[in-house]
Order: structure tokens, then C-alpha cells, then sequence
């Protein structure tokens, strides 16, 4: 029994998302135990014995699991939180590949991005880009979970003591093999952990423009983020795509810039505390969810945006 | 080499859905329905590797209701030399589908089963993953880049923090993301001749699975509302209003 969260971290550093899950884990209720598996990830276990409510940390350190690979990530969890209430991690790219094999190897349903929970078996979770929210009971012994970040607070990540327990199980099922990654560098705070995106579209009709953006995100210690547009037309890579498939936000303020405000971009960001929109199309639905918008030309309104701030 | 491509009708992406007034679910009636979106991108996958010789035969194959006839017809007037309908008026979790997926693999023996990441009707994101652990392939989802070669699959996937080659063996799953193809819209003369290629229907009882579900929907409700905002005339009306009045600068 008790609940098992799985820790996102990059083999060197806990990822803060790992404490908005601490938070929906104390919501349903139990003793939590945190997995940490990875690759001389000592440092990533430290960190999560320190997590305000956390009873204990399981560490599997070993090569099968440097790289996340979801056959041999979930053949472990599956193992350990066979007997868990709840199976909880966020739901990033790491969690939506893995946590859906778990289920499955546990023959339960899995309840995906969950927003909110009513009761230890009843979760609410969006659903059609947003525009409905379902609540949702689960009977299945085990309740495999992923979690929306954006929908509960960040637990503290200072103030708990709770033991690091070394676990000795390999899973190296041989199915898949890491072959290679670029990641995306930034000195800019992560996207889904800003309290300031700045967003831009199709309206920037280049790469070169972005840089307009760059400037007014670095003068606010903003994140950068972009609509499917933008990306697909390869004016910024794929780690910046804000929407109902791409990243989820909610910081204090968003602003987006020459995006027209398609369902699916508003279902990644309707949810922050005050958007801005600046569009030349005074039609644009993006001002239906904006609390301030401004009707202009995007190269005339960034640039004296920069100045005035 | 075979190719199983499961797809899902659901309503139409442009479409924004409303809640009934009885919280029992969003109002279906009269929607525009078609394609997931995804899935158009994962038959259009199939297609580019059948027209490099790599891929032979294309199974389209889905699990839901007699309508669901048109989006098997559209994937084969993209190009699917077959396909499957799974009948079931009942709305089955991904768990399930990927059980009747699981014996349609087992029956059909395909080297590669490409999904979409994500039905963006029920926004789950789990059917792949799931079919690749019950019948024990490894998997590359979120794919924008796919290369077959030598019984192996190279997937580029797109991540959180950019991009992850994996190499999987074959057979494997493959789920796709929105950078990996540009879907081509189906011709006259193919919409023709795909009416006269085979479609099987077959139950769930064929297949031995059942559709019944461990989670059951409560009620759905609309997201809260936003309180309308306000248009401002200058930039400088807008600093002025993100520094005093919403305090976020
Ligand atoms: C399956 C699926 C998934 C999707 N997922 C996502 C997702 O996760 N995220 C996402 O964003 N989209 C997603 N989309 C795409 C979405 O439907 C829209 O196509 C996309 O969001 C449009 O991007 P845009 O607003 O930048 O471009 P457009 O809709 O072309 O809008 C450009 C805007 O810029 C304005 N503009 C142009 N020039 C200027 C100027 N000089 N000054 C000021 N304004 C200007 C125009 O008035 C217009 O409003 C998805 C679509 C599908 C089918
Ligand atoms: N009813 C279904 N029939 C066939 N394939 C499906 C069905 N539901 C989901 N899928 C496949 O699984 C993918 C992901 O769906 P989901 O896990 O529901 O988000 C879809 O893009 C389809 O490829």
C-alpha cells in the first residue's frame, strides 16, 4: 500500500515538477514513497529525501535506466509499485511514455492528466483540448496517474528527512536502445516552470524575429514559448510548442504575439493568471481569453515594448 | 513487411465541443466528425514507407461504431490496401482497445503498428504505449523521425526537452508526433477505388475482449469561464497596466 511517485530529473538534478505531484499524492492521502531511477542519480535521491511529506526514497542507480527508456523504466515500476494505492509521475514527455506500459503490465486503466482530486479514487482530468472537464472514478486496485503539473502547487522541497534505500533490481528487457539526443540549451528559465511566457506565432514570420522576443524575455527573466505554427514552419524547435498537444503553462502572465488563438494553442495556456495578446487582427479569438489585449502591429508594439520595460 | 494502422474517428479538430446541460457528457449530435488527427499523419507514415519499398501491406483497423466505416474508407483512399472494423457502440478505454488490438497483432502478425500519440477527443495518449507492453514490443512514441532498415526501426522522438533517437527491434510500435509527416488529401479516382477494397467487420467476442471499464465518468462539466478583459490603446497603456493594475511586471 502507500503511494509511489516516480522523481523527472535529468540524472543530476530533481525536476520541480516531481513537487507538484508530492502535492496531488498528499490530496489522495498515504505514505509516499518517491522512485528514483536513473543513472548515478545519488544527488537526485538527496533531493527528493528533502521533500516536505515524503516517507522514504527508493534509488535504483543503474546504466538500463541512464536514458529513461520506457520498457525497461516501466518493467520497473511496475515491480515496485505492484501493491502501491497509487502510482503517480507528472505528466512530461518522460511520464506519458512510460506510465501507460505500466498500466498495462498491471492489467489497469490509467487515468491521464489528472487536474484535481475529489477523493482517493476520483480525479478530475480535461478533456477535448480543455473545453471539458471529466470527473472521474477508478476501482482498479492500483491507480496509475499521471499528473498535470499545472494543476497543483508545488510541494516544499526543504523541511523532510525520509531514508534513501539503494534498490537492487535491474530491468534490461533489450527491446529499445538510446542511439542519441540534442536538447535544447537555454539560459532562459524552463517553460513550464516560468512565471513569465512570452509566446510568439506564425505572425513572426521567421526564426530572426524571435529575437525580438528574446530581448523583452530576458529584460523580465521570462521563458520563450511558441505556437504548433511557428514550430512546424521551423522558425524554433519543438520544445517550445505551448497547446493541448505540446507543453501545458499557467505562469502569471503570458503574453502571445501574432497568435490567433486556435483551441488548441488555448488549451495550454487559458489557464495562466493574466494573459496579454498582440495581434494586428482585432477579430483574433486570442482576445477572447486575453485580460489585455492590443490591437497592432507586432514588429511596431514589440520593440517599444522592450523599451518600456 | 506488414504494417497495422489503428485509427480513431473523433470530432473534428476545428469543432469546439460543449457540455450537455445534464453533465453527462459533451453534445455529439450533429458534429462534424472525421479522422483523429494523429492518425491521418500515422497512415500517411505508412504510405511514404509502402512508396520506398520498404512496406508491402497497409492494415487500417479500428474499434468503434458502423460510422466509423468512413475514416477505414479515407485511410484507404490515402493509400491502406485493407482494413478492420472492431464493431462496438460502447465508448472503450484505451486499455481495452489495446487488448483488441493485441489479438488483432497476434492474428496479423505486422512489423510495425503505427498510432497516433494522442486521440484528441479523450486527450489520453495511452493506447501504444499499452498495446506495445501487452504484446511485448519495445516502442517509439512521439515520433518526428522514423527509419527502417535491417529489421531495426530508428525513432526520433520529440521530448520535453527536445529531441531522443531510440532504436527499437522489429516488430515495435510506433506512435507519431505532429512534425513527422504533412498528411496528403485523398484523390477522386483513389476515394473510387478505395469503396471496392476489402473491409472486415468483425466483435469483440471474436477477438475475446470485453469492453467493460474500471473508470467510470461522473459528470462533465465546462472549464471555468475567463472574466472578459479589456483592449488596450498603446503599449504604454499596457506597461502601465501590467505594473499597477496586475502587478506582474
Ligand atoms: C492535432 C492538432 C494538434 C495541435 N496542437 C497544437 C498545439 O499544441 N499548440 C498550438 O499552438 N497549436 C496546435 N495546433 C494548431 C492550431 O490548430 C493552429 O493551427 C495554430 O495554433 C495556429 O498558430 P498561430 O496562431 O501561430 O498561426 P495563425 O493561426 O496563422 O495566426 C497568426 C496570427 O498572427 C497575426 N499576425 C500576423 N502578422 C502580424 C503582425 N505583423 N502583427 C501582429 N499580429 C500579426 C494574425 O492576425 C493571426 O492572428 C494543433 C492542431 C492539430 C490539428
Ligand atoms: N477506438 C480506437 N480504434 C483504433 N485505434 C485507436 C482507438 N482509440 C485510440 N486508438 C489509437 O491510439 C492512438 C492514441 O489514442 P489515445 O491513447 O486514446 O490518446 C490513436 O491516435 C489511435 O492511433
Amino acid at each position: 500500500m502507500g503511494i509511489l511517485v516516480y522523481a523527472e530529473h535529468d540524472n543530476s538534478s530533481l525536476k520541480g515538477a516531481t513537487l507538484n505531484v508530492i502535492t496531488a499524492a498528499k490530496a489522495i492521502g498515504g505514505d509516499i514513497t518517491i522512485l528514483v531511477a536513473g543513472s548515478g542519480c545519488g544527488a537526485v535521491a538527496e533531493a527528493a529525501a528533502k521533500i516536505d511529506g515524503v516517507a522514504k526514497v527508493l534509488c535504483a542507480d543503474n546504466a538500463a535506466y541512464e536514458h529513461q527508456l520506457a520498457e525497461n523504466v516501466a518493467a520497473l515500476v511496475a515491480e515496485v509499485g505492484k501493491d502501491s494505492s497509487h502510482i503517480l509521475v507528472a505528466a512530461t514527455t518522460t511520464g506519458k511514455n512510460f506510465m501507460p506500459r505500466v498500466a498495462a503490465l498491471l492489467d489497469v486503466e490509467q487515468i491521464s492528466e489528472i487536474i484535481a482530486v475529489d477523493s482517493a479514487d476520483t480525479f478530475k482530468r480535461p478533456i477535448f483540448a480543455g473545453n471539458a472537464i471529466a470527473t472521474v472514478q477508478n476501482s482498479d486496485s492500483t491507480k496509475v496517474i499521471t499528473v498535470r503539473a499545472t494543476g497543483f502547487d508545488a510541494a516544499s522541497a526543504e523541511g523532510g528527512s525520509a531514508s534513501i534505500e539503494a534498490l537492487d533490481v535491474v530491468k534490461d528487457e533489450g527491446k529499445s536502445s538510446f542511439v542519441g539526443e540534442e536538447l535544447a540549451k537555454s539560459d532562459r528559465p524552463e517553460l513550464t516552470a516560468a512565471s513569465i511566457v512570452i509566446s510568439g506565432g506564425r505572425g513572426m514570420q521567421n526564426g530572426e524575429n524571435f529575437e525580438m522576443l528574446y530581448k523583452v524575455a530576458d529584460k523580465l527573466g521570462a521563458a520563450v514559448g511558441a505556437s504548433r505554427a511557428a514550430v512546424d514552419a521551423g522558425f524554433v524547435p519543438n520544445d517550445m510548442q505551448v497547446g493541448q498537444t505540446g507543453k501545458i503553462v499557467a505562469p502569471d502572465l503570458y503574453v502571445a504575439v501574432g497568435i490567433s488563438g486556435a483551441i488548441q494553442h488555448l488549451a495550454g495556456m487559458k489557464d495562466s493568471k493574466v494573459i496579454v495578446a498582440i495581434n494586428k487582427d482585432e477579430e483574433a479569438p486570442i482576445f477572447q481569453v486575453a485580460d489585455y489585449g492590443l490591437v497592432a502591429d507586432l514588429f511596431d508594439a514589440v520593440p517599444e515594448l522592450e523599451k518600456l520595460i | 513487411m506488414k504494417v497495422l494502422v489503428p485509427i480513431k474517428r473523433v470530432v473534428d479538430y476545428n469543432v469546439k465541443v460543449r457540455v450537455k446541460a445534464d453533465h453527462s457528457g459533451v453534445d455529439l449530435a450533429n458534429v462534424k466528425m472525421a479522422m483523429n488527427p494523429f492518425c491521418e499523419i500515422a497512415v500517411e507514415e505508412a504510405v511514404r514507407l509502402k512508396e520506398k519499398g520498404v512496406v508491402t501491406e497497409i492494415i487500417a483497423v479500428t474499434i468503434g461504431s458502423k460510422a466509423a466505416q468512413e475514416q477505414l474508407r479515407t485511410a484507404m483512399a490515402l493509400g491502406a490496401d485493407r482494413s478492420i472494423l472492431v464493431e462496438t457502440d460502447e465508448d472503450a478505454q484505451p486499455l481495452a482497445i489495446a487488448k483488441a488490438l493485441k489479438a488483432l497483432v497476434e492474428k496479423e502478425s505486422p512489423d510495425l503498428v503505427i498510432l497516433g500519440k494522442q486521440a484528441i477527443d479523450g486527450d489520453n495518449s495511452q493506447t501504444g504505449q499499452m498495446l506495445a507492453a501487452l504484446t511485448g514490443m519495445g516502442q517509439g512514441t512521439f515520433a518526428s523521425e522514423v527509419n527502417v532498415a535491417d529489421g531495426k526501426v530508428k525513432v526520433t522522438r520529440e521530448v520535453d526537452g527536445g529531441l531522443q533517437t531510440v532504436e527499437l527491434s522489429l516488430p515495435a510500435v510506433v506512435t507519431t508526433d505532429l512534425r513527422l509527416n504533412e498528411p496528403r488529401y485523398a484523390s477522386l479516382p483513389n476515394i473510387m477505388k478505395a469503396k471496392k477494397k476489402p473491409l472486415d467487420v468483425v466483435t469483440p467476442a471474436d477477438l475475446g475482449v470485453s469492453f467493460a471499464s474500471s473508470t467510470k465518468t461522473l459528470k462533465v462539466e465546462p472549464p471555468a469561464e475567463r472574466s472578459a478583459g479589456i483592449k488596450v490603446a498603446s503599449v504604454e497603456e499596457l506597461v502601465e497596466k501590467l505594473k499597477n493594475e496586475a502587478k506582474v511586471i
